[in-house]
């Protein structure tokens, strides 16, 4: 990126920031979900974006990494930002036991296999699978974060939770993107034979992107269960990864910003229209239907990485 | 082993009505290569237009029973048909040029379109299909009680997948569809008509499917706007099953799943009733891909 | 020990045997060229030698090492590169990230360095940044590096497919038809690269129709029909051998212009 461009985020990010000081609860709340479904968003990016892996199945990692900590919080008292890694680990192993068989399958079916994967997630959930996941009416009681002390309970100081563990998301996943393994996720998307064959292992990297994408969703499950101290299954069905498949589609897939961008508008129209609520979903159809046919890329397409290559000076 | 014959039958009728779905996927894949998500709803499309036709023209009153739902089964095939030709025209026929994916998302799109289009205009509640339309008398098979009902379903799905079968193999649009199923650009070159024969395709997989729809209203009574989220996926892993592309298979693999379904269902748990096809379809992409009867699935070198 | 040894290597796709019981060898610094006509099984021995096919017979030995089977990727940090009869570029990538494809297999920045850009990761992109400008200006693309590899021109994709190749650091380079819808200059300054890169202590395995190109550069043939070996020489012995005359040459001097 070219230092305007990190100046303009950064300005962008920094009036963000001042958000809970000028806007009520509700609007608060509506950010808190529009960072939450960001971090979200961003995870999958990794594999549908970067990887070109057509994934649909994102809801069940988010659903273990929440239902890990409800679990955790609940049954053994494990504060609740103690459980954030642990989240991520068990999001990240599932994915990895998960992915392995199926990477090597096309396109189109690795999608079904996703959903396929994803609904049997929430049917085990549902049937209290090991007598743990409480069943359909789930998990209750989660406890709030504590910070040093400080319990974390209004809107207001989840926004800054949300909001900086989203910036600090936005960072790592910039500099993912100009490095060694960024590249290789875009190599094996563009023409995976031409990657293996310039010495990438691919299905490695597959299974990389797909174990990345769901500890960082896990972990955003921390988030989510402690900001709504009950979870169920509902939460985390096909409709919730289809929403998650939206945001980077429409936005722009392989792009950081696009995806932000796609959080705003799926999440947060919704809201400045309330009126058509129950038109929502249409409209997202409609809005599928449309962006492929005019505009594949989605709004943000990705922007090539610049090499200054006079002096060898790095990636910009 | 009553109870055994029972589910068996049971599972062979819903079998069919996966089976009718699965060719509506199996025929568009085989010609375009492309999943429709959109079938399922479809298929949804279909129980609810049979519903309001069936109430509004009040048929059975006046045709009796059988001539009544007849009629209504051509309607319904009539007019989700068309509606299936609309949709490859919007939402498929500008991707023909375009990477699989694009063409992936907009039938997502179109699937979620449909879908809460039915929503918006019936509501979200459970409708109930008249009862009563056809005598449900028990009819003794191999000395066993049997609902007439279970046997229809049976019977007329497996006459419609017999027509469709000599359709395809005996005609010369059936073969003008086989042919471009296994090489579009080869077809187009020896003078088939692509464009026509898509077009017929998707009016008579969605016909299929859409009469599917009536035929669970008329045998469960219920029907909800959702339903054809779990049909769909159910058929498609029938289709997957027997092999996608695969006519003979789709049909295979719908009685196949019905059958393992309604037996699972039966022996070991109600609960994980629906979670048996996906699990069905996970293993069959993982252990044998090409199907029972079918092609590759997995990336070719 | 020969650098590459083929010992009746067999591939059978359902009834038919693509690739016969061919032996051949390459010692190390030579130029062997791989020539037959259309369809005659050369590719398939590419992708035997590159892993993308498992043999059903035969072994393929690398410096010595049993190498039938092992993953592509595998195969290419061994040592073994190799471009695509039909070009394959990431087209919608820059030519100098297609370059770096290459250095990937001989960097070592992980996951993490990858996510905190550590200084060994910012000192490793500097490096790998300088070697693909290097690879670039060796094959003749040096001022092209911002552009997207889809605007390229067809001979100079081959080019890039070739710095990309390189960026691998093999000892052994296998070329599938590197002069493909190239112009007479153009096959011209193949030549001269194929002789530079035979300066550096490569050695090339390639397969061209040309025959220009294929009589001024290589050391020996190999001539395959319908999947088996006929012929093996320098291209003077193969120029004159009746069979394979018969089988090829005749046939193409018909349809090659000038």
């Amino acid at each position: 990126m070219k230092v305007p461009g990190h100046l303009l985020a950064g300005a962008l990010f920094a009036l963000l920031l001042c958000a809970p000081l000028a806007l009520d609860r509700y609007w608060v709340d509506v950010l808190n979900s529009i960072g939450l479904y960001a971090i979200l968003g961003l995870s999958l990016n990794i594999i549908l974006g970067y990887a070109g892996m057509f994934h649909m199945g994102h809801a069940a990692f988010y659903a273990i990494g929440a239902y890990t900590t409800a679990i955790l919080n609940t049954s053994y008292g494990v504060p609740v930002l103690w459980t954030l890694p642990l989240s991520g680990l068990a999001a990240a192993l599932f994915a990895l036991a998960v992915a392995r068989p199926i990477i090597h399958l096309r396109g189109d079916y690795l999608l079904i296999v996703t959903i396929g994967m994803v609904e049997i997630v929430r049917i085990a959930l549902i049937n209290d699978v090991f007598g743990i996941t409480g069943g359909a009416n789930g998990i209750f009681g989660i406890d709030r974060p504590q910070l040093f002390g400080f319990k974390i309970r209004q809107p207001q100081h989840f926004f800054y939770l949300i909001w900086l563990f989203a910036g600090l998301t936005i960072l790592l996943f910039s500099l993912l993107e100009n490095s060694r393994f960024g590249r290789a996720l875009n190599y094996l998307r563009e023409d995976e034979v031409a990657a293996e064959g310039s010495g990438i292992n691919t299905a490695a990297y597959k299974l990389a992107a797909f174990v990345l994408g769901a500890g960082w969703a896990g972990m955003a499950g921390t988030i989510f269960a402690a900001k709504m101290t009950i979870i169920s299954p509902e939460s985390f069905s096909f409709w919730e990864s289809v929403v998650l498949f939206m945001i980077v589609i429409l936005g722009g897939a392989g792009n950081i910003a696009g995806v932000i961008l796609g959080a705003f508008l799926v999440v947060g129209l919704p809201e400045i229209f309330r009126d058509f609520a129950s038109a929502r979903m249409l409209f997202y159809g409609l809005a599928m239907m449309f962006m492929m046919i005019y505009r594949t890329q989605g709004i943000l397409p990705p922007r090539p990485r610049v090499y200054r290559l006079d002096r060898a000076g790095g990636a910009q | 082993m009553e109870q055994f014959f029972q589910q068996l039958t049971n599972g062979l009728a819903v079998g069919g009505i996966y089976a009718l779905i699965a060719l509506g996927y199996t025929m568009v894949y085989g010609v375009l290569k492309l999943i429709n998500f959109a079938h399922g709803d479809l298929f949804t499309i279909g129980a609810y237009l049979g519903l309001t036709l069936l109430t509004s023209l009040a048929l059975t009153d006046h045709v009796g029973g059988f001539l009544g739902i007849g009629l209504l089964a051509l309607m319904v095939m009539g007019l989700v048909g068309v509606i299936g030709i609309l949709l490859e025209r919007i939402a498929y026929r500008p991707l023909r040029e375009s990477p699989r994916l694009s063409a992936v998302v907009s039938a997502l799109g179109a699937s979620i379109f449909f879908q809460n289009a039915v929503m918006l205009v019936y509501g979200a509640k459970f409708y109930v299909y008249p009862q009563n339309l056809l005598p449900n008398i028990p009819v003794s098979v191999l000395g066993m009680p049997i609902p007439l009902m279970r046997i229809l379903i049976l019977v007329a799905s497996v006459v419609m997948m017999i027509c469709l079968y000599l359709f395809v193999q005996k005609t010369r649009i059936g073969t003008a569809i086989r042919a471009a199923a296994i090489d579009q650009g080869a077809a187009r070159l020896m003078g088939i008509d692509v464009n026509r024969v898509i077009m017929i395709v998707f009016c008579i997989g969605p016909a299929l499917g859409g009469v599917a729809g009536m035929m669970v209203g008329i045998y469960y009574g219920q029907i909800n706007f959702t339903m054809g989220w779990i049909y769909g996926l159910k058929a498609f892993t029938a289709a997957i099953l027997g092999g996608i592309g695969n006519i003979p298979g789709a049909m295979v693999g719908g009685l196949l799943l019905g059958v393992i379904e309604a037996l699972g269902a039966a022996y070991i748990s109600m609960a994980w009733k629906d979670a048996i096809a996906f699990v069905v379809l996970i293993l069959i992409l993982i252990v044998r891909p090409t199907g029972l009867l079918g092609e590759r699935v997995a990336e070719k070198i | 020990m020969s650098l590459l040894a083929l010992d009746r290597i067999t591939k059978r796709f359902g009834g038919l045997t693509a690739v016969n019981r061919v032996s051949f060898a390459v010692e190390e610094g030579q130029v062997v060229g791989l020539i037959g006509p259309n369809g005659a099984g050369k590719t398939t021995v590419f992708n035997l030698i590159t892993g993308n096919y498992r043999p059903d017979e035969g072994t393929v030995q690398f410096q010595g090492q049993a190498i039938g089977g092992l993953a592509p990727h595998r195969i290419v940090s061994l040592g073994i590169a190799r471009t695509f009869q039909t070009i394959r570029l990431f087209q919608n990538l820059s030519v100098v990230e297609n370059v770096l494809a290459g250095c990937h297999c001989r960097m070592r920045t992980g996951i993490f360095g990858s996510l905190f850009h550590t200084p060994g990761q910012r000192r490793e992109e500097r490096q790998v940044l300088a070697q693909a400008r290097d690879e670039l200006a060796f094959v003749g693309l040096g001022d092209s590096g911002g552009q997207l590899a889809k605007n390229l021109s067809y001979g100079n994709q081959r080019l890039l497919e070739i710095a990309r190749a390189l960026a691998t650091r093999p000892k052994l380079l296998i070329l599938d038809e590197p002069a493909g819808g190239m112009n007479d200059q153009e096959t011209q300054e193949l030549i001269g690269l194929i002789g530079r890169m035979r300066a550096r202590g490569l050695t090339i395995l390639l397969i061209e129709h040309d025959m220009k190109l294929v009589m001024k550069a290589c050391d020996q043939l190999v001539v395959i029909e319908y999947g088996s070996k006929i012929a093996a020489g320098t291209p003077e012995e193969i120029q004159h051998n009746p069979r394979v005359i018969e089988a090829y040459l005749g046939a193409d001097s018909d349809d090659d212009e000038d």
